[in-house]
C-alpha cells in the first residue's frame, strides 16, 4: 500500500501550471519518496469521530482527554478557514487525505541513495553530522538522540524538571499539566487550534519548579528525534514562580516531512518573576502548510521571549502571543522571516496587555527572495483603564527580487491616556551602494548579497543560540544563491 | 421582500421612486447608472463582523432606519455662517438642492472654467461628467454605501479646470442637512486638465441639532502637471450617521493635496482612494480628528502606486477625548513594477482622556523591490517632558496642555499656503474644546 503523494493530497489544480504554481520549472518532485507502510497503528486518512476515538485509545488516555479531543473535533468541523483574512491557499488543504496519526515507531523509512543530491549538498553546506544527516532526509527514523535526550532529562530531573511528551505527561503528572492545559489557547481560539486539540500527538510538557533556573537550553530537538516528528505537536511549558527556561524547537536543517499539513499548538505559562525563552527555528520542505499556534501567559513580573525564524513550508501563519496578564509582565517577539519562489511567510505576533506596567516589544524583519511573499501581521491590544502599558514594533522588509513581495497589516488598539504605543515599518531593498563597494573589494555579486542580507538579520539572528546563528548565516548564502544576476 | 427591506433600511424601492421621479429630466445613461446602484445597493448586506474593512468599526450604530428624503429648506433657515475667506465661487447646497450660489468671475469663464451645479453639468457636459463621475468603485468595504450614493445622488458641485488654468482664491461648497431624519447625498466633482491649479473646499453641516444621515462622495482628477488642493471640514451634528468616500486619480507629475477635517457625526466613516497613475504623481494625504463624547471615527485610506517614479505621504492625526473612539486603517499598495515608488504613512492618536480609544491598522503591500515605503503609528498622551517644560516657564498646566494640543494639529495645518483657510480650519477645531473642562 502506497501513502497518497504529496500532490494528490494538496488538492490543489496542476502543480505544473505556471499561474497557479510560482516554483514551475524546479523540480518539486525533489521532496517526495515513496516508501513501503505498515503501520501497525494506522487512523487511516480523513478525520473522523471514529480517528478521534482510535488516538485516543491507542494512546490509553484518561477520559477527559478524550472528551476534550472531541469536543475541540466539533469545534474544528463548526469553524470556517479564516479565507476572510487569511490567503485563500488555505482552500488548498484537502483535510480528507491526511493521515492524522501515525503511531511511534512506525515511520517511514527510505534508503539514503533515494535522497536527492541537492539536498546531501545542503546538509554539507550547512555542517550537518553524518548521523544527523540521515534522521533528517528521512533515512533513519530514530537518530541516535535517545542517550542525548535521557542524559538532559536525567540532569534537569535532578532539579525537579519534568520533560515529558503529551502522552506521558497527561497520564503521569495530570495534577500539573491539567490545570493550565488548553486553557492559554483555548480549543476553540482558530480552525487549527480546534484541529490540533482533536488529534494532537508527541510534542513536549514541562515543568520547572519554583526558583529552578535549568541552565541548559531544553531542546526539542533531541527529545522529538527520539520518536515520531510531530505532525499535530501539543507543548506545554509551565515556569513556576522565579523560574527560567530557554527552550528550543526545530533546526535549520531542511525537514523532510511525509505530511503536507503541520499544525501545532504551543503554551507557555511563566508564572510571578519567572522566565521563558522559546527559540523555534522552522525549516519545513516547500510542500509543507505549518499552521501554529502559539501563546505565553506572564504573570506578574514574568518575561515570555518567541525568537521565531521561519524558512521553510509553502505557507506559515504564526504568530507567537503574549498575553501580559500581571503587573510588570514583559513580552517580547523576535521574528525573522524568509520567503523564496513559492513561499508565503505569514507571521507575526500578538501582545494582549491585561494589567499595568507591562510592557512588549516586537521586532520583525523578513526577507523576500525570488517570487516569495513575507507577511507582518500583528496585534497589540491595550484595553481600558490599564496604566503605564508600552509596546513597540519594528517590522523591516527586504525584497530582493523585482517580484518579491510583503506585506504589513499590524492592528493596534490602544485605551486611556496612561499608555503608549509606537509601531515603525520600513520596506528597503539591498543597498546598490553597499553591493557596489563590496564588489569593488574583491567579492562577487551573490557574495555581497548574502553579506548585506546576514546583515540585515544580524541583530536579531545574534540573539541565537551560537549554533543556530552560525546555520542560519551559512542557509541564507544558500537560499541567496541565484537571486542575483 | 422583507429581506430586501431589510438590507435598504429606509431606502425603499418606493424612496428610490420618488427620487428618479425628481431628476427624470437628467441622461437616460446616468438614470441606468442609478437604477443598477440601487438595486446593488439594495442586494448588498450591511457590514458584517467578520468582514476585514470593517473591524473595530461599531457595526450596530450602522442602521438605515428613520431617515427620509428632505424637502426644500430656504437658504434662510440655514443659519449660514460666512467663512470669511476670499472665494472664487460657491454654492450652498442644502437637504440635496441647490440654495445659493456666486458664480465665478467673468473672466475665469472666458478661460474655460466650469463651475455648475453637478445636475447642470450632467445636460450640458454630459460626456466630461460621465466619464469622471463616480468613476472609481469603491475597494475599502462601503460597496452597499456607494451604491446607495450613486441611486440618490442628487446634485452637487462640478469643477472643470481647462489647461494651464489657475485659479487663485478657493471654490467653496457648503453642503447643509436640515430637518430631523434628512437624508443627504454631497457630491463634489473636480477635473483639473493639464497644469491647472485650484484649490477646492467642501464644508458639511448641519442646519440643527437634529439626527442626519449623510451619504457623500468626491472624485478628483488631476492632469499631467495639475496642482490639487482639496479640503473638507465636516462639522455634521452630533446624532448624524455620516459616510464619506473620496477618490483621487493622480497623472503623471500631478500634485493632489487633500486635507479632510472630521469633527462631527455621531459615528463617521472616511473612505479615502487615491490612485497614482502615472510617473511623477504625488498626493499628500492629511486628515485632522477631534473625536470626543461617544462620537466614532472610523477612517480608511488607501495609496496605490500604479507606476514607477510616485510619492505619496499620508499623516493623520487624531486627538481623542472623553470616551471617543478612533479607527485608522491604511494601505499602501506598490503594484509590481511600480519602482522607485516614495511612499509614507503615518497615524499619530494624541489620547487626551483615560476612556477614549484608538485603533491603527496601517498596512503595506509592496510587490516591487526598488522603493521606499514606511509606515509609523504611535498612540500616546501629550509628552510630560514638554509639558513640564512649558510649566517650568509659568504656563499653567491648561494652557499648556493646549498649547501642545494646538502644537500636534499645527503640522497638518501648516501645511495649508492660504492662511484664511490655515484660521478658518483652526477656529474649527478650536470650537471642539471649547467645551472641554481643564485638565486636572
Amino acid at each position: 500500500m502506497n501513502p497518497p503523494t504529496d500532490t494528490e493530497i494538496l488538492s490543489a489544480p496542476a502543480a505544473d501550471d505556471p499561474a497557479v504554481n510560482p516554483v514551475q520549472g524546479i523540480d518539486q518532485t525533489a521532496g517526495n519518496f515513496s516508501y513501503k507502510m505498515d503501520y501497525e497503528f494506522d487512523a487511516g486518512t480523513g478525520l473522523s469521530e471514529k480517528t478521534v476515538r482510535y488516538i485516543s485509545t491507542v494512546k490509553k488516555e484518561a477520559p477527559w482527554i478524550l472528551e476534550f479531543r472531541l469536543n475541540a473535533l466539533k469545534q474544528f468541523f463548526a469553524k470556517p478557514l479564516p479565507t476572510h483574512w487569511a490567503t485563500k491557499d488555505l482552500e488548498n488543504i484537502n483535510f480528507d487525505k491526511i493521515r492524522y496519526y501515525l503511531s511511534q515507531g512506525q515511520k517511514p523509512k527510505r534508503t539514503w541513495d533515494e535522497v536527492p543530491d541537492d539536498i546531501k549538498k545542503t546538509f554539507e553546506r550547512l555542517g550537518i553530522p553524518e548521523q544527523e544527516r540521515k534522521f533528517l532526509a528521512g533515512v533513519e527514523a530514530q537518530f541516535d538522540s535517545e542517550a542525548a535526550y535521557s542524559n538532559i532529562k536525567d540532569i534537569v530531573a535532578k532539579q525537579g524538571v519534568i520533560f515529558a511528551n503529551s502522552t506521558e505527561a497527561l497520564r503521569e503528572h495530570p495534577e500539573i499539566f491539567r490545570k493550565y492545559f488548553g486553557k492559554v489557547i483555548p480549543t476553540g481560539d482558530n480552525k487549527f487550534s480546534a484541529l490540533n486539540s482533536a488529534v494532537f500527538s508527541g510534542g513536549s510538557f514541562i515543568y520547572v519548579p519554583k526558583g529552578v533556573k535549568v541552565t541548559h537550553p531544553l531542546q526539542a530537538y533531541f527529545r522529538i528525534n527520539a520518536e515520531n516528528f510531530g505532525q499535530f505537536e501539543r507543548t506545554l511549558i509551565i515556569a513556576d514562580e522565579g523560574a527560567e527556561l530557554t527552550y528550543m524547537e526545530g533546526c535549520t536543517a531542511p525537514k523532510f516531512s511525509t505530511s503536507t499539513l503541520h499544525s501545532a499548538v504551543v503554551e507557555l505559562v511563566a508564572l510571578k518573576g519567572a522566565k521563558i525563552q522559546y527559540i523555534t527555528v522552522q525549516n519545513w520542505a516547500n510542500n509543507v502548510f505549518n499552521l501554529v499556534t502559539k501563546r505565553g501567559v506572564a504573570h506578574e513580573e514574568a518575561e515570555i521571549k518567541w525568537i521565531d525564524c521561519n524558512i521553510g513550508s509553502r505557507l506559515t501563519m504564526k504568530y507567537p502571543g503574549v498575553v501580559l496578564k500581571g503587573r510588570k509582565a514583559r513580552g517580547e517577539v523576535i521574528s525573522i522571516a524568509l520567503a523564496n519562489d513559492g513561499q508565503h511567510q505569514d507571521t507575526g505576533a500578538k501582545m494582549i496587555h491585561a494589567a499595568d506596567e507591562t510592557t512588549s516589544n516586537i521586532v520583525a524583519k523578513s526577507i523576500s527572495v525570488g517570487q516569495g511573499r513575507s507577511t507582518y501581521r500583528g496585534t497589540v491590544h491595550i484595553p481600558k483603564h490599564l496604566k503605564g502599558c508600552k509596546n513597540n514594533t519594528e517590522c523591516d522588509a527586504l525584497l530582493i527580487n523585482t517580484n518579491s513581495r510583503t506585506d504589513t497589516y499590524p492592528a493596534i488598539t490602544v485605551r486611556g491616556d496612561a499608555n503608549s504605543v509606537q509601531h515603525e515599518a520600513s520596506v528597503s531593498k539591498v543597498s546598490e551602494e553597499q553591493i557596489f563597494y563590496m564588489q569593488q573589494r574583491g567579492l562577487t555579486e551573490g557574495q555581497a548579497m548574502s553579506l548585506s542580507v546576514n546583515g540585515f538579520v544580524n541583530d536579531l539572528a545574534s540573539q541565537f543560540p551560537m549554533e543556530y546563528s552560525v546555520e542560519l548565516k551559512r542557509l541564507i548564502d544558500l537560499e541567496m544563491e541565484g537571486s542575483v544576476g | 421582500m422583507t429581506e430586501t427591506q431589510n438590507l435598504a433600511g429606509s431606502f425603499s424601492p418606493a424612496m428610490f421612486a420618488e427620487h428618479l421621479a425628481a431628476v427624470a429630466h437628467l441622461p437616460a445613461w446616468w438614470l441606468d447608472r442609478k437604477r443598477a446602484a440601487y438595486a446593488s445597493f439594495a442586494a448588498l448586506p450591511l457590514p458584517k463582523r467578520t468582514d476585514e474593512a470593517w473591524r473595530f468599526a461599531t457595526l450596530a450604530g450602522i442602521q438605515l432606519d428613520g431617515y427620509t428624503l428632505p424637502p426644500p429648506v430656504a437658504t434662510a433657515a440655514l443659519g449660514h455662517l460666512a467663512i470669511g475667506v476670499a472665494k472664487a465661487g460657491k454654492f450652498v447646497f442644502a437637504n440635496n438642492r441647490l440654495t445659493a450660489s456666486e458664480a465665478i468671475s467673468p473672466e475665469l469663464s472666458r478661460q474655460g472654467v466650469i463651475f455648475e451645479t453637478l445636475e447642470n453639468a450632467l445636460l450640458k457636459h454630459g460626456d466630461l461628467v460621465k466619464s469622471h463621475l463616480l468613476a472609481h468603485p469603491p475597494r475599502q468595504g462601503s460597496e452597499k454605501f456607494s451604491a446607495l450614493h450613486t441611486a440618490f445622488l442628487h446634485d452637487g458641485a462640478f469643477v472643470y479646470l481647462p489647461r494651464g488654468v489657475e485659479v487663485a482664491d478657493p471654490l467653496v461648497v457648503f453642503h447643509y442637512a436640515h430637518g430631523h431624519g434628512a437624508a443627504v447625498f454631497p457630491h463634489t466633482l473636480v477635473i483639473a486638465e493639464q497644469n491647472a491649479k485650484a484649490t477646492v473646499v467642501d464644508f458639511f453641516r448641519s442646519a440643527d441639532a437634529g439626527t442626519h444621515f449623510a451619504c457623500g462622495q468626491n472624485d478628483l482628477y488631476a492632469s499631467h502637471g495639475a496642482q490639487l488642493t482639496y479640503l473638507a471640514a465636516q462639522t455634521w451634528s452630533p446624532t448624524t450617521l455620516a459616510f464619506q468616500s473620496n477618490s483621487t486619480v493622480a497623472r503623471r507629475d500631478a500634485r493632489v493635496l487633500s486635507l479632510n477635517l472630521h469633527l462631527g457625526g455621531r459615528q463617521s466613516r472616511h473612505e479615502s482612494h487615491s490612485q497614482l497613475q502615472a510617473p511623477g504623481a504625488h498626493t499628500e494625504m492629511l486628515a485632522l480628528t477631534v473625536a470626543d463624547g461617544a462620537q466614532e471615527f472610523d477612517q480608511r485610506t488607501l495609496q496605490i502606486h500604479q507606476a514607477p517614479h510616485t510619492s505619496s505621504n499620508l499623516l493623520y492625526k487624531n486627538a481623542l477625548l472623553g470616551r471617543a473612539k478612533t479607527i485608522f486603517s491604511g494601505l499602501i499598495v506598490v503594484d509590481p513594477d511600480a519602482q522607485k515608488t516614495d511612499a509614507y504613512q503615518s497615524n499619530r492618536n494624541l489620547m487626551l482622556s483615560d476612556d477614549a480609544e484608538a485603533n491603527s491598522l496601517p498596512g503595506l503591500e509592496i510587490q516591487a523591490n526598488d522603493v521606499r515605503c514606511s509606515h509609523g503609528a504611535t498612540s500616546s498622551r501629550i509628552d510630560p517632558e514638554q509639558e513640564f517644560y512649558l510649566q517650568s516657564r509659568g504656563i499653567t498646566k491648561p494652557d499648556a496642555d493646549e498649547l501642545l494640543t494646538f502644537g500636534f494639529f499645527e503640522e497638518v495645518l501648516s501645511k495649508l499656503a492660504s492662511p484664511a483657510l490655515h484660521d478658518v480650519f483652526h477656529g474649527l477645531i478650536r470650537t471642539k474644546f471649547k467645551i472641554v473642562p481643564p485638565a486636572p
